[in-house]
């Protein structure tokens, strides 16, 4: 590039735009899991004995293992940026890769978590759950779909940590212009933020 | 207008390990909490606690605290959508029949 094409390509970066597009993006997702919770609070004040029955089957342990590892990967994830804007890249890259591997613990907790209740017959459909009564089938409908909904946004999150890692160690994203990885890590700490409400929903009710 | 951006200096490493420190201490409150019965309070306070973590995630992780104040007005408007919604649903539940 020229120098006059590189600085009219440096002028039309427009850093509070692009975090407004990320923040607006950030808002749809919030209204997603909207819909759910608010289904499940109606669902929960109609049956409230059935889901307290079911709720209590589910490991409280494991619930709160997952929500520190979370907690955790928001913080590493949230030091990453600063580190970058130090200008220090290994401890940037070391700490997203933190982030990814705290990412994946997750996912197979939840893994390990899923299986224990399907291979007891409680997954949505199974005959086992439909024997029995209607509340404790809506909770556990509801606790597979916004689990469910959720680990793939840690997936997705995952990911695009992975394209931002290779952004910082191929100098796309560096010291100077960190507006992607403040967005990734925006999108990662969504995916926080919504657990922090999904634990007390399942995990809680005792 | 002016366009100029506000030089972002990097947040210190300590402000965010205090942050999760208090998060991780909120965690133990909720589920400490949960095994009290304390009937109507315990339908509200995980609640309330989730809602204090996300306060901090959303003020030092994700920087609003140092942004500029059109992103706080916008959580502002998608907060009182939410209200909203939440009214117009709960209101239509109660007075179905």
């Amino acid at each position: 590039m020229n120098e006059t094409a590189e600085i009219a390509a440096n002028k039309h970066k427009d850093y509070t735009g692009a975090k407004i597009g990320m923040w607006l993006f950030l808002f749809t997702e919030l209204f997603l899991f909207f819909g759910p919770f608010l289904l499940y609070s109606i669902f929960r004040y109609r049956y409230s004995t059935d889901f307290i029955n079911a709720g209590s089957e589910l490991s409280l342990f494991v619930g709160s293992i997952n929500t520190v590892v979370l907690l955790t990967s928001s913080l590493s994830v949230a030091l990453s940026i600063s580190a970058l804007q130090k200008g220090n890249k290994k401890l940037t890259l070391l700490l997203l890769g933190v982030t990814i591997v705290l990412g994946a613990v997750f996912l197979v907790n939840k893994y390990f978590e899923w299986d224990a209740k399907i291979v007891h017959g409680l997954y949505p459909g199974a005959e086992a759950l439909l024997s029995r009564p209607k509340g404790e089938i809506l909770f556990f409908g509801l606790y597979f779909f916004m689990t469910g909904l959720h680990a793939l946004h840690v997936i997705a999150g995952m990911s695009v940590l992975a394209v931002i890692t290779f952004f910082v160690m191929r100098d796309k994203v560096t010291q100077s212009d960190y507006v992607k990885i403040e967005n990734g890590g925006l999108y990662w700490h969504l995916v926080d933020v919504i657990w922090i409400y999904l634990f007390p929903l399942f995990y809680l009710i005792r | 207008m002016d366009y100029t951006e506000k030089a972002h200096r990097p947040i210190k490493y300590s402000i965010f390990v205090y942050v999760w420190l208090a998060l991780v201490a909120l965690t133990w409150l909720t589920v400490a909490v949960s095994g009290m019965h304390m009937g109507r309070l315990s339908l509200i306070s995980p609640f309330i606690i989730a809602s204090a973590k996300a306060f901090l995630v959303v003020a030092f992780f994700m920087h609003i605290k140092y942004e500029a104040g059109i992103f706080r007005l916008f959580i502002g408007v998608a907060l009182a959508t939410m209200f909203v919604v939440v009214w117009l649903v709960y209101s239509d539940i109660a007075f179905r029949s």
